[in-house]
């Protein structure tokens, strides 16, 4: 490590960042409650569980959307396309190559955010399916809620393999100092990320 | 140094997304009949590693606390349309003529779960005591959960495999399930089988139940009623309900 640190993350990506981190924990943990029979015995209030599950859902919705028109809209605009973008070594890098050199993002990276913006807005259309579908049999689908559940095992293996790469895996880890700081040491980005030219 | 990538860029990114995105929503339409022939397959594994954490079940409750069984307080009343109000406690439920039936449980928000061995009594060994008047219509099913009622018609109440069930796969039915017993129609969603059962009152007719007050379906036939299918509801396969009031 070299001491110097050079930016990895705008502030608008760390707030989006976090902004859905913390709306995904508390779906996940209000929805455990409405899925798991012993945590719904244990806790009870299904109705009021129900309502918060609902309103954090609308709440985690609104925020992320918040935070792409108040913050750097250009700036994520860019970001996107980083993440849209798969060349060469990526594919390198996906089928094994873990040497394949790799931009600000690898390749990991970019498949996780496609993933995770889908689910979102999958979770977001199924969930407001079932809500809607308790009101008027038109929105019922009898496959919403399979796709709700899914959804959630889904996003619950992409999370626990990032949890793994952001705070327990030797050589990843230190990303984590980009997403809550915004800096990352330079050296470690040349390694990890040798394609990537930091701004100066 | 900015090395040359082999084999140029390609918009991976959007494809997955959108791709995930068309996957998830046209599940809406295959979801379920895939997802029930998955777990057929994994039916034998799942009997020694439970795949999803709750059998396939789900806990559904209206109010703020689940009903708690006592067997010292609770009673199944019977009254409404009778000659002489009844009332059971769990011993004297457990003493009348036990009947068992294996059947699916569909939920209308688009569980299911198959194979359920329910073991309870007949509604008619239970209302004969009472001797129901011969102009009741329906029948009124009260939950411990408050304000959870539901209605059957007496045909309905009548159909061969309903039953009051104190059991399910073979033990007590436990508190979530409705302990300590529950209504069972299997050719109904699940709404219609009301859970921590307390009373049942004939009545001269069916008024809307808790969730129909919400509009869903009165009649709520599996497959034939909340928005699925098209066919019109089929007749009980029941048996005749004469007698079923009179014994």
């Amino acid at each position: 490590m070299s001491g110097v640190y050079v930016n990895r993350f705008s502030r608008t990506e760390r707030v989006l960042h976090w902004v859905n981190a913390a709306g995904f924990f508390v779906l996940l943990g209000s929805g455990l409650v409405l899925y798991l029979p012993s945590l719904a015995i244990a806790v009870g209030r299904r109705p009021l569980v129900k309502d918060v599950h609902f309103w954090a859902g609308v709440g985690w919705v609104s925020a992320l959307v918040l935070v792409v028109v108040l913050g750097d809209r250009r700036g994520l605009l860019g970001t996107a396309r980083e993440l849209d973008r798969f060349d060469g070594d990526d594919r390198v890098w996906l089928t094994g190559g873990a040497r394949a050199p790799q931009g600000r993002f690898n390749a990991g990276q970019k498949l996780n955010s496609a993933l995770t913006a889908a689910f979102t807005l999958l979770f977001l259309v199924s969930g407001l399916l079932l809500w809607l579908g308790e009101r008027d049999t038109r929105f019922r689908f009898a496959s919403t809620v399979v796709l709700h559940d899914g959804l959630m095992y889904a996003s619950l293996f992409l999370l626990v393999g990032h949890l793994y790469l952001a705070l327990i895996h030797p050589a990843t880890r230190h990303a984590l100092r980009g997403i809550t700081v915004g800096t990352v040491d330079a050296d470690w980005a040349h390694v990890h990320h040798r394609k990537w030219v930091p701004p100066e | 140094m900015q090395v040359d990538a082999p084999g140029g860029e390609h918009r991976y990114g959007r494809a997955v997304f959108l791709g995930t995105v068309a996957a998830g929503l046209s599940s809406l339409f295959w979801g379920r009949s895939a997802w029930s022939r998955v777990s057929g397959e994994l039916g034998s594994v799942e009997a020694y590693v439970p795949l999803v954490p709750t059998g396939g079940w789900r806990i559904y409750t209206v109010s703020g606390s689940m009903p708690r069984f006592d067997p010292a307080t609770w009673r199944l009343s019977v009254g409404g349309q009778v000659e002489e109000p009844a009332s059971f406690t769990y011993e004297q439920l457990r003493r009348l003529p036990r009947v068992e039936q294996v059947s699916t449980f569909h939920c209308v928000t688009g569980w299911t779960v198959k194979n359920v061995r329910w073991g309870g009594v007949r509604i008619a060994d239970v209302l004969a005591q009472a001797s129901p008047h011969p102009e009741a219509q329906a029948l009124q099913f009260v939950s411990m959960e408050q304000p959870y009622v539901d209605y059957l018609t007496v045909q309905q109440a009548a159909m061969h495999d309903v039953l009051l069930a104190y059991e399910m796969d073979g033990k007590p039915l436990p508190r979530e399930h409705g302990a300590p017993v529950r209504l069972v129609i299997p050719e109904m969603y699940g709404y219609k089988n009301v859970k921590w059962l307390q009373g049942i009152n004939l009545v001269p007719s069916e008024q809307l139940g808790y969730w129909e007050q919400l509009g869903y379906d009165q009649d709520a036939w599996v497959g034939h009623s909340n928005g699925y299918g098209s066919a019109p509801p089929p007749p009980p396969t029941a048996q005749s309900h004469r007698g079923f009031l009179t014994r």
